[in-house]
């Protein structure tokens, strides 16, 4: 989505490219947005942060002695009597993944200047995230409800409390950060900001849509967490 | 340093978009297949990890736009994943070393 066109500079494609670009004694990354890049950056690092989560709960599972709660189970959600196993949380998947697919959208029509689908199409991506939060909040209190604690659970090895909160607490926390910033966003789209080029709060730059492909990187990142907890938490 | 051009970057079709979507809707439906069929063992994993894996690199190359960016930006990105590969790898080891030595010690008694 970068748009290479710098004058005198001759784009060479692929690693001749990035080889030509690094050492080119100017940006590196060049046509990409500096706050695009930055937030590139911060999501490497939040990705750190979440595969340290995710390694330490392999870790924590495979050591343990005892029998690991079977997720299928645990996280059943009874319809009419009847126990689906998973329920809640497949709808959950597919919640995030229809609002990753209207944030993708909202980018492509930020960048064609459609002001009112793009507005639209992230408050759908807010209303989503939302519904997102409601549902884990549901399943949380349930969870909470059935004698789940972060030291100690009825259906098995003690550890899983503890991971279970760690791990869907800090994703829900990304969520929630998402929706505010997504509202946040959302009005400054339809209030024409990145149209005319008013300058945000606490910067001397001006608005332009590449901010809300930042915002998308951010709300995408969310839902490609939410891919890795979802296979190994509670596939697996 | 701000960027002084504001003509309209060239976007795509809403199409591939639409098509992405698509997919990821299938590949979450067939993941949580896995679990609906009870499919136990190697064929679980493989099947998780694989349809977790598409999933993952379908967002990042067409909704995170990785697909079109510069070389220089992917590989920064992508190269660090290594490290955490390494890391997976060490704690599967030092997990097993770990279980061994609790139930040697604790069941079997050393």
């Amino acid at each position: 989505m970068s748009d290479p066109k710098i004058e005198g500079y001759d784009f060479k494609p692929g690693f001749r490219g990035l080889a030509q670009d690094a050492g080119s004694d100017q940006t590196m990354f060049k046509g990409v947005h500096w706050g695009k890049a930055m937030m590139w950056i911060f999501l490497l690092s939040d990705t750190f942060i979440f595969s340290c989560f995710l390694i330490s709960y392999m870790k924590g599972r495979g050591s343990t002695p005892a029998e690991w709660p079977n997720p299928s189970e645990v996280f059943a959600l009874h319809v009419g009597g009847v126990s689906v196993p998973l329920l809640l949380i497949a709808i959950m998947t597919f919640v995030l993944i229809t609002s990753s697919g209207t944030m993708a959208l909202a980018v492509k029509y930020g960048y064609e200047r459609n002001r009112k689908m793009c507005g639209w199409l992230i408050l759908a991506t807010a209303l989503g995230g939302l519904t997102f939060v409601g549902m884990q909040a549901f399943e949380w209190s349930k969870l909470i409800h059935e004698g789940v604690r972060p030291w100690t659970n009825p259906f098995g090895a003690p550890q899983f409390g503890s991971f279970f909160f760690m791990i869907t607490g800090f994703h829900g926390t990304h969520v929630s950060i998402g929706v505010i910033f997504l509202s946040i966003y959302a009005y400054k789209t339809f209030a024409g900001h990145y149209d005319t080029g008013k300058r945000g709060w606490f910067t001397t730059i001006k608005g332009d849509y590449v901010e809300i492909e930042i915002l998308g990187l951010y709300w995408h990142f969310v839902d490609l967490v939410w891919v890795f907890i979802f296979a190994f938490f509670y596939l697996w | 340093m701000e960027e002084t051009k504001k003509e309209q970057t060239t976007t795509h079709k809403i199409g591939i978009y639409l098509w992405i979507w698509g997919i990821l809707f299938v590949l979450s439906f067939c993941s949580y297949m896995v679990d609906w069929f009870q499919f136990q063992g190697l064929l679980r994993w493989s099947l998780i990890l694989t349809f977790m894996f598409l999933k993952a690199g379908l967002i990042m190359a067409f909704f995170m736009h990785l697909f079109w960016e510069r070389y220089a930006l992917v590989n920064v990105l992508l190269w660090p994943m290594t490290a955490i590969a390494c890391f997976v790898f060490l704690m599967v080891a030092e997990f097993k070393y770990t279980l061994f030595s609790r139930l040697f010690y604790f069941f079997i008694g050393g």
